[in-house]
Parts: structure tokens; C-alpha cells; sequence
């Protein structure tokens, strides 16, 4: 019975669309972008996988060719025809020859494939860090962001804001990873390879984006409920508006009179508990840091977008925007979670 | 002649009830010790649950076709794609070796039946007791958030979130304690296996002249029995952290968590090539006897199984690239991944070999196994992408691991294990499958897989990670996973297809008779089905493929075999 | 069916089927007795708080009781091999003494080490891997009794006859094997891990 190897039309179209989109996102994409690819590397560690992957790649494709290749050739050479009716054919067996060959070409394969991955590794891996790099600490927490600087003296959440660095004046952002609790992994596709954050087994990575703009990422190893909404949003800084950020930052919150009532609120309901306000009595260290949280621009962990809206929402049900979110409703009345907003919102 | 395992309608005592009857039927079927009964227990029992598991993968890509969908909540998501990958890895994988193996190695090897036929029965309902009680999670609690209690930590189950303090609920109670049961039924399979094998053989039959299929149940039973106890260890180290107190896991006591990932991955790597060994045989078994050729280089073969069972017990770390380890230990584990590849390289350049010269009849079982073949390059091409640990940093957790070990479990170990039902079918019914609906079966699952998990290679590389309930609308994942998902549709009408087409083959079917192949194997010596004794004198052989040499006696194998 | 008749007068030699599948059921129980002694191994010394390995006794009498069973299963093995069933079951009833009171003495050991010194399972890390891996292997011997046991029972009926030598060796190569884990669990615990 003939046999024709035909793909599917219906989908043809849509599959070819989204190479497009690939190939789009490959090759006029420079810098940041909505969808983090890895195939837009803005950062030498995610440059240097790129260009290995392309090494890679131009093998494995050879290998497909050539094995696919026999493949379709022995279906379409070898396939019963309505002629062949009665004898077998001719039986083989093996041939030790032809065995051997197909052995010592794999292994020859794997040999180069093999050295050209552990160079990667061990620069990727054992990059010495230069004196002019800036350190910050990341503290994996399900489900949310905590980054330290331990020489700024900056505690932020969420939101990593790191310089940009060029070849005249590299400063490559080195991230310690840590955990509070269960395992969780920094993944930002464009800015680098993925390491994880695992409690009691300390980690460290680098990277060092050339070009300004936001980088998307989030968390890749499952943490739980809302893992899915642990995102990452990097904000990689010309040098004037990374120097602006870090003063910012370093400030103790805004204290408005105006809004003391809610400041009220927060220092003396449960919030102080779990957050810190620098500048008040609130010193918790389970939630985030709020001291700056009108300087980000979104709320639990990427979720929701920064409004007065959503932060209302959040403080009344977080489950609203992330269900099994470890920040418990607080039973709050109107008035009371009016005045947090308010609150909340002069913190710049 | 045809026996009683299966039931003739009229065919019993006049004077019985039809209620008597059906129990009494039933009542062989629970207290049978008779290998293909068994056989067939365990394969019916992985149907049923490749449809369950299926399920719960219609549920995921609904719920993820579009971005922020309501279809399923985080907590009842979490639990749907631990509960799929369990159940695919352990209800229908181990159980669909087991359930093949069981019936056919006795048959193969010219044996009455396997060496142990009481434990053959303990193993299939320690086994299948295992799976009932893991699905009980779903009503057996209310779990944390009211939705059962089934297990949502993923199918790999890491510490510490895992521990008392971060899953206070029952569902990984359930997943720890549903696997070690199910754990004493697999280890009781593979020493049974073993046994028979070794020890059961017809005469002439020597271990060299065994159908490859043997040798790979063979291969995948001993690296069971290696395999299968660390996972047991690990369990019963965590159930003492949940209720004992243990530290074994307890980053704040000292434990670590990374200790766990080794344990759980020395299982879970060689676990997967436990699972495609077998499927590696049955293709063994289909393209020659297709191709009208014997196995191209069959010692290789046999020492490129063996040559995978060691190799794969080196590489477990490359699931763990990202995890910090020294810049040694990943190069190391990079090139035990990439050597791996070679043994595995070797036995689809042989499959190939085999069609070469050959006289190809594209039958069902043989469409199934040319795109394994076709599949299974590609997942081992994509298997070298991820073996190279840089970029291993990337596509780890994200999507393109998921549409590769798809690859390899569905296209490939899925693929076989199809070819081998309408291979089989006839020898275990006596009838014939339809060939209409098997070619449609075919070109659909065909079509929805590549659908599938094709695109899904994409997203990952597109940054999308895996264990994810829904994504971020503004990511351009969103076409992508529509056609995942509608992919994923397809594939599911297929497998109807194919469940249509074993019962109505079984009332409607056409008469298969002993050999509806043409083929070489001993089992095909056998009426279909065959009688409880199997064969009424003990086969006697002198080369790989006896039926072959009695069919050409002027031009037996024993002249020409390497 | 016979593919020749010229083959049909050689012997055709198979090993047996109880030793193959104890010797797998060796290499399954092997590997989850290396998991549990690799987790003893990488603790060692981990523990944030609580008893150091230093408050163990090296328990030499249980030992030399535990690895003596083994030359008297030997024995047993010998005589039965023999037809002496009822040196067999002198034999064979003193390999059980020697294990009671190898899981007596652990017995001991453990009542010490959770009254008098405050070492439990959920003391510390310490704890944990020693009664786990500790009390892995007593299961094991525990269970090795009850089938000794059974034996007993049937020698003591007068069911075990000359003809089940075999049998009985494929079990002994079950306690030979939990003797020679002992071995194992001994050197890492009391001698390495102290």
C-alpha cells in the first residue's frame, strides 16, 4: 500500500507564522524585549550560550539531515510494491565494518561537542568578579523577589534595578542567591542562563546587560501555588538614572502628614508584622520591603500593575490577583484600607 | 484451539445463570497466576489510565490555550500536571512494560509460563492497588484548599517544599507512600522478569539467540532493580522528615535539599530508559519482521542496550545544571549525557539498516514505528541540546524540556507501544484490529503530536517555563499555546480512535489465526490466543528466528548468523 | 515443535531460578542500602545541635554474634545438604539465636540512646541517619527471621527433607547478605562516622 508523507496543511500557516515571529525576534531584536527570548541576548553570559547553541545546532542539524535523510530514502526506495509478491529478500545480518563506522563518528561527534561546552562552562562558571562589579544579594521567598545591596544599604523587592555595562566601563551585576524557604530559580532569558535558589546552599551568578530597558524573566522552579506569578522585572539603568534610583532608595520613606493616619494603620495593625517601612516602627522581614513601593511598577511579584486600584484590591484579598498568595486578607475596614492607599501611595 | 481465558458466549454449562457466570468469569480474572492474564490486566490497566492521565493533559492545555484562563485554579492545576506526570511515568509506563513483558517473554522464550507466577500476581496488584490509592488523593481529604488532596509538588517532588512545613496537607503523603506500593510491585516484576529469562529459556535457546525484546526487558529489569530502591529510599526518607521528625530534608537542621535532587534524579534518569528499553525492543520486533529482514547487527544491538543501562546511570545531574554545582561536575555530567547518545545513535542507524534492502509493508504497526524511528532521532538531537550544559541553563524548566522528554515518552515509547497492541492484538484476542481506523489513528495522533509538541520546542526557547498555571498575555505565548492545545485535541480524538477499534476488533474483528504476520518469533507458533499451557511440547531452536527456519528450510539463519 | 533433531541429545544447563531472583532481590535491597548509607556519609558532622556520633558504643559482641549466624547457616546448609536434618536444625536454630540476640543487643543500644542520652530521630541530623540507616538493616533482619522461622517450623513438623537443600540455600544467601551489610553499616557508623 503506498504511503505519503505529507504534513498537515491546516496547520502549516501558523506554524510558519511563529517562525516568523522567531525569526523576527532573531534578527532586528537589540535590547529588551516583550518576549524573552533567548534568542536575543543582551548579556555576555546569554551571548556566549547563544553562540554555542548555534555551534550546536549546525551539528545537530547536520545529523538530522543525514539520518532523516536515510530515513525518507528507505521508505520511498525499499516500500512494498504490488510486484514483490512471494520471495524475501536478500537477509543481512550485520557487518562488523559498517558498525564500527557509525561508533567512531559519534564518538568523534561528542568528543568536539564535548569541548567546545566545557570551554563555555568554565567561562561562564569561573569568570573572575572585577573589583568594579556591583553585588546584590537575592533572596528567593515563595512568592516574591527580595534584592539587597549589601554596600548601598539598599533593600528592594520585585523589581532589580542593575547599571548598564559596556565594554569601556564594564560593571557586570554579581547576584548572590539565597532562599527563605523552597527552592526557586532567577531565570532572565536575554540577560543569562537560569541558577537556582535553593535554602542552605548558597549561589552565585553574573550578568552585565549593554543595553538600557526592562528585561522580563520569572521564576523556573516550581515553588508552589503561585509560582506562576513569581515574575522578574529587570531595570537595566544608564549610569546617571541607576545613580538617581540608588539615592532614592537609600532615602528612609516619605513621611507625609497628610497621610499619617495611615501610617497609623500600618504601624500598629498587622502589617508590621511581615513589612518593613525604613523610617517607622515597621520592621517585619517576611513580606516585602515597602519603604520605595511607588517606585516599582507593579505589585505582588509582577501580578498586578502598580494602581491605586490594584493596591486596594491586594491589601483587601490578595487572593484577588494571586490565590494562595501568603499574605492573609487582613479583615480591614473601608475607611482603614482607604487611608493605607492613601498611605502607601506618597511612598516614592 | 481456543481456550477459556477469554469468553465464548454459549459456551458454558447449561442451567447457570448469566450473574453466576459473569462472577465466576471475573473470579479467574482476580485469582489468576497465569502470565498472559496478567499481561493483559496490567495493559488494560494502563489504557485505562493513559485515558485518565490524557484527560488531566486535556485540562492543562485548555486551561493554558489562552493566557489568565479560569478553567482550573493554581491549586487544582498543580495538582492535574503532578497527577499526569505520575500517572503517565508509573500507571501507564512501568505498566505497560510489565503488562507487554509478561505476556510475551514466556511466549518467546518457549516457557510455560514465568518463573514465578504468584509473584507475578502479587506484583500486578501491589501495583495496581498502588495507582488506585494515589488517585484516591483526589476525594480521600480536603488537601489545604479544598480541592483534594492530590499530589501537586510535580512529579519529581522537591524538597524542602515538600516538607511538613511547606505541604502541611496529605497530597505528598499520598504521592510518597502510592509509589512505594507500587514500588514492590515493579521490583517483583523485574526479578521475575530476570528469572525467566535467565532461567526458563527452551532448549537451544541460547541467551545470544533470545528475540531482542527479551534482551530488553531483560536490560530494563535489571536497571530496575537498581533504580527503583533509591526512589524508595528517598520516600521513606521523606515520610520520616513528615512524621518522625527526620532532618533528612531539613535545610534549617542541616539538611539539604540538593541531596534530595540527587536521590530523586539517580531513580528518575534511568527510570526513563527503563521505560523506552522495552519500547526499543518491541520495534526491534515490528521493522524487521516488516521489512521482511532480519535485525541488521543484532550482537550491537544487544550491547548498545547494555551499553545505555551503564551509561544512563551516570548522567542524573543534568537535571540538575542550574543547581550550582562546580564547573567539573557539570562537564562531567555534560559528557556522560553526550556519550549516552551514542549507544542510542547506534541502534536507530541498525533500525535503519534493517529497512534498507528490505521489502517495507506499511501496516499500522509499522507506520507507528517508522515515526518513532523519526521521532526518536529528533528527541535524541534535542536530548544533545540539552546534554550541553550552557545551554542547558536556558532550557532547563522551560518548555523545550517538556516538548523533549515528550518526544522520547510520547513520540517514541508511545509510538512503540501502539505499533505493539496492533502487533499483538491479534495473537492475545484472535482477532485483527482494523486497519481503516489504525491508519487513521495514525495519521491523526501523527498529526497532533507534531502539532504539539513541535510549537511547544518554541516557547521554550521563547522563554516560556514549565509548571506554570497561566502566563502573561503580553509575552507572545499566547498563538503558540492555542495551537499546543488544539494539537493536543487532536491526539486525544486519535486515542478514541484507537480505543473504538480494540473493542469493536474484539466482537467484530477478522480471524487472525497463528501468524497473521508472517513472522519469526516463537509466540507466533502458538494458536491465537494461546492455550493456558502455551505449548503442548517444549520448543526446541537452533538460531534467532525458528518459525523463520521452518518456513525456509532450505535457507535456515543457523547458516548465516553473526 | 523442533527446528532439528541432532541438537535434542546435548544438556542444556539454565542457572536456577531462586538464585537469580534472590541474587536481583541482593542487587535491589544493594541500592537502597547505598542511598541511606550515602545520606549517613554526607551528614556526618552536619548536625546544627544535639549528641555527636561520640556517645556510640561500638557494638563488638552483637557483631561477632551477627557474623557468627552467618558460619552457622553454613553449617545448616552443610548438614542439610547431607540429609542430617537434625544437625540442620541445630544449626539452623542457633543462626536464629545469634540473630535475636543481635536485634536484643540493638534493642539495648537504641533504649540507652533515647533515655540516657536524648538521641532520637528528631534530635538532629546525627539521629536521623543513624536510626533510618540502623534501623533499615534490623528490619531487614527482622524479616530475615520470620522466614527463618517458617523454616523452623516445617523442620520441626518433619516437612524439610534433603530434597529442599537448594531452598534453603537461596535463603541463606538472603542472611549471608544481610550479615555482609552489617559489615557496611558497622565500619561507617561506628568506626568511620566517629
Amino acid at each position: 500500500m503506498k504511503v505519503r508523507r505529507i504534513s498537515s496543511l491546516s496547520y502549516l500557516p501558523a506554524f510558519c507564522l511563529a517562525l516568523a515571529c522567531m525569526g523576527a525576534i532573531t534578527c532586528f531584536a537589540q535590547g529588551p524585549q516583550a518576549t524573552p527570548s533567548i534568542l536575543a541576548p543582551a548579556s555576555t553570559p546569554a551571548h556566549e550560550i547563544y553562540s554555542l547553541s548555534k555551534f550546536v545546532l549546525v551539528i545537530t542539524g547536520a545529523i538530522f539531515v543525514i539520518v532523516a535523510g536515510l530515513l525518507a530514502f528507505v521508505i520511498i526506495r525499499f516500500h512494498e510494491r504490488k510486484t514483490d509478491a512471494g520471495h524475501e529478500p536478500a537477509q543481512v545480518y550485520g557487518s562488523t565494518h559498517v558498525e564500527l563506522a557509525w561508533t567512531v563518528i559519534p564518538v568523534l561527534i561528542v568528543v568536539v561537542l564535548f569541548l567546545t561546552t566545557a570551554r563555555i562552562i568554565f567561562a561562564i562558571q569561573d569568570a573572575p568578579e572585577p573589583p568594579s562589579a556591583l553585588d546584590v544579594t537575592v533572596v528567593g521567598h515563595q512568592f516574591w523577589w527580595e534584592f539587597r545591596y549589601p554596600r548601598l544599604g539598599i533593600v528592594t523587592a520585585n523589581e532589580l534595578h542593575i547599571p548598564v555595562s559596556t565594554t569601556a566601563a564594564p560593571q557586570p551585576a554579581y547576584l548572590e542567591l539565597l532562599s527563605a524557604d523552597v527552592d526557586h530559580s532567577f531565570w532572565v532569558p536575554q540577560l543569562g542562563g537560569k541558577t537556582d535558589l535553593i535554602p542552605n546552599h548558597p549561589n552565585k551568578m553574573w550578568i552585565d546587560p549593554q543595553s538600557p530597558g526592562l528585561y522580563l524573566g520569572q521564576c523556573a522552579q516550581f515553588c508552589g501555588v503561585e509560582h506562576a506569578k513569581m515574575l522578574l522585572r529587570v531595570y537595566v539603568d544608564t549610569p546617571r538614572l541607576f545613580d538617581a534610583w540608588v539615592k532614592n532608595q537609600q532615602q528612609p520613606a516619605v513621611d507625609n502628614p497628610a497621610v499619617a493616619a495611615g501610617r497609623q494603620v500600618f504601624e500598629s495593625e498587622a502589617c508590621a508584622n511581615c513589612h518593613t517601612i525604613r523610617g517607622t516602627s515597621a520592621r517585619g522581614l517576611f513580606g516585602p520591603d515597602l519603604t520605595h513601593l511607588m517606585s516599582r511598577a507593579t505589585i505582588a511579584s509582577g501580578a498586578a500593575d502598580n494602581t491605586p486600584a490594584n493596591l486596594r484590591s491586594w491589601i483587601e484579598d490578595p487572593n484577588t490577583f494571586k490565590p494562595g498568595s501568603l499574605m492573609p486578607a487582613m479583615q480591614l475596614s473601608d475607611q482603614q484600607v482607604d487611608e493605607l492607599v492613601s498611605y502607601l501611595s506618597t511612598l516614592r | 484451539m481456543a481456550d477459556q481465558t477469554l469468553p465464548i458466549p454459549g459456551a458454558l454449562g447449561v442451567g447457570r445463570s448469566r450473574g453466576a457466570a459473569l462472577l465466576e468469569w471475573l473470579h479467574t480474572w482476580v485469582i489468576t497466576v497465569d502470565h498472559k492474564k496478567l499481561g493483559i490486566l496490567y495493559i488494560v490497566y494502563a489504557l485505562f489510565f493513559l485515558l485518565v492521565a490524557g484527560s488531566e493533559a486535556m485540562a492543562i492545555r485548555i486551561q493554558l490555550a489562552i493566557p489568565n484562563n479560569h478553567l482550573l485554579s493554581p491549586e487544582l492545576y498543580n495538582e492535574f500536571f503532578t497527577m499526569h506526570g505520575t500517572t503517565m511515568v508509573f500507571l501507564v509506563g512501568m505498566t505497560l512494560i510489565f503488562g507487554f513483558g509478561n505476556y510475551l517473554v514466556p511466549l518467546m522464550i518457549g516457557a510455560r509460563d514465568m518463573a514465578f507466577p504468584r509473584l507475578n500476581a502479587f506484583s500486578f496488584w501491589m501495583s495496581a492497588f498502588g495507582g488506585l490509592l494515589l488517585y484516591f488523593s483526589f476525594i480521600g481529604g480536603f488537601g489545604l484548599y479544598g480541592m483534594g488532596a492530590a499530589p501537586d509538588v510535580t512529579w519529581w517532588a522537591y524538597a524542602p517544599l515538600t516538607e511538613r512545613a511547606f505541604s502541611p496537607g496529605h497530597n505528598t503523603d499520598y504521592w510518597a507512600i502510592a509509589l512505594i506500593v507500587m514500588g514492590f510491585g515493579t521490583l517483583g516484576a523485574a526479578i521475575n522478569t530476570l528469572a525467566t529469562a535467565f532461567s526458563m529459556r527452551c532448549r537451544g535457546m541460547t541467551l545470544l539467540r533470545m528475540p531482542l525484546f527479551v534482551w530488553l526487558m531483560v536490560v530494563a529489569s535489571a536497571d530496575t532493580l537498581i533504580v527503583i530502591t533509591p526512589l524508595t529510599a528517598a520516600q521513606v526518607m521523606l515520610i520520616i522528615d513528615r512524621y518522625l521528625g527526620g532532618h533528612f530534608f531539613d535545610t534549617q537542621a542541616g539538611g539539604s535539599a540538593t541531596v534530595w535532587m540527587h536521590f530523586f534524579w539517580i531513580f528518575g534518569h534511568p527510570e526513563v530508559y527503563v521505560l523506552i528499553l522495552p519500547a526499543f525492543g518491541i520495534a526491534s520486533e515490528v521493522i524487521p519482521v516488516f521489512s521482511r529482514k532480519a535485525i541488521f547487527g543484532y550482537p550491537a544491538m544487544v550491547a548498545a542496550s547494555v551499553g545505555i543501562a551503564f551509561v544512563s546511570l551516570s548522567v542524573w545531574a543534568h537535571h540538575m545544571f542550574t543547581i550550582g554545582m562546580t564547573s567539573a561536575s557539570n562537564a562531567f555530567f555534560a559528557l556522560s549525557t553526550m556519550m549516552v547518545g551514542i549507544p542510542t545513535g547506534i541502534k536507530i542507524f541498525n533500525w535503519v539498516a534493517t529497512m534498507w534492502g528490505g521489502k517495507i509493508r506499511f501496516a499500522t504497526p509499522m507506520l507507528f514505528c517508522t515515526a518513532f524511528l523519526f521521532q526518536f532521532l529528533c528527541a535524541g538531537l534535542t536530548g544533545i541540546m540539552l546534554a550541553v550544559a550552557p545551554w542547558d541553563w536556558q532550557l532547563h524548566n522551560s518548555y523545550f524540556v517538556v516538548a523533549h522528554f515528550h518526544y522520547t515518552l510520547t513520540g517514541s515509547f508511545v509510538f512503540c507501544f501502539f505499533a505493539a497492541i496492533y502487533y499483538w492484538y491479534p495473537k492475545i484476542t484472535g482477532r485483527m484490529l482494523s486497519e481503516t481506523l489504525g491508519k487513521w489513528h495514525f495519521w491523526l495522533f501523527f498529526i497532533g503530536f507534531h502539532m504539539t509538541f513541535d510549537t511547544m520546542h518554541f516557547l521554550g526557547i521563547l522563554g516560556m517555563p514549565r509548571s506554570i498555571y497561566t502566563y502573561e498575555p503580553d509575552r507572545g505565548w499566547t498563538t503558540l499555546n492555542m495551537i499546543v492545545s488544539v494539537g493536543g485535541l487532536i491526539q486525544a480524538v486519535a486515542v478514541l480512535i484507537l480505543v473504538w477499534n480494540i473493542v469493536d476488533s474484539y466482537m467484530h474483528g477478522r480471524s487472525a489465526g497463528n501468524d497473521p504476520w508472517d513472522a519469526w518469533t516463537l509466540e507466533w507458533s502458538t494458536p491465537s490466543p494461546p492455550p493456558p499451557y502455551n505449548f503442548a511440547t517444549e520448543p526446541v531452536v537452533r538460531s534467532r528466528r525458528p518459525l523463520w527456519d521452518i518456513k525456509h528450510p532450505e535457507d535456515p539463519d543457523w547458516k548465516y548468523e553473526l | 515443535m523442533s527446528a532439528t533433531s541432532a541438537f535434542a541429545g546435548e544438556p542444556w544447563r539454565l542457572p536456577s531460578r531462586g538464585r537469580v531472583a534472590m541474587l536481583s532481590l541482593i542487587v535491589g535491597e544493594s541500592a537502597i542500602f547505598t542511598i541511606f548509607v550515602v545520606a549517613y556519609i554526607y551528614y556526618i558532622g552536619r548536625s546544627t545541635c544535639g549528641p555527636s556520633p561520640q556517645i556510640l558504643e561500638v557494638p563488638w559482641f552483637n557483631t561477632i554474634c551477627l557474623l557468627s549466624s552467618s558460619v552457622s547457616i553454613l553449617l545448616a546448609e552443610r548438614a542439610i545438604e547431607r540429609g542430617r536434618i537434625r544437625a540442620f536444625a541445630s544449626w539452623w536454630g542457633l543462626t536464629m539465636l545469634l540473630g535475636i540476640v543481635f536485634l536484643a543487643g540493638t534493642a539495648t543500644e537504641w533504649k540507652r540512646l533515647i533515655w540516657t542520652d536524648g538521641l532520637d530521630i528528631r534530635t538532629n541530623l546525627f539521629g536521623t541517619t543513624f536510626y533510618s540507616l540502623v534501623g533499615l538493616h534490623a528490619t531487614h533482619v527482622v524479616v530475615g527471621l520470620l522466614m527463618l522461622s517458617l523454616v523452623m517450623i516445617f523442620t520441626l513438623l518433619g516437612r524439610v527433607e534433603e530434597r529442599h537443600a537448594e531452598r534453603i540455600q537461596v535463603l541463606s544467601l538472603y542472611w549471608h547478605f544481610v550479615d555482609a551489610v552489617w559489615v557496611v553499616v558497622f565500619t561507617v557508623v561506628y568506626i568511620v562516622g566517629r
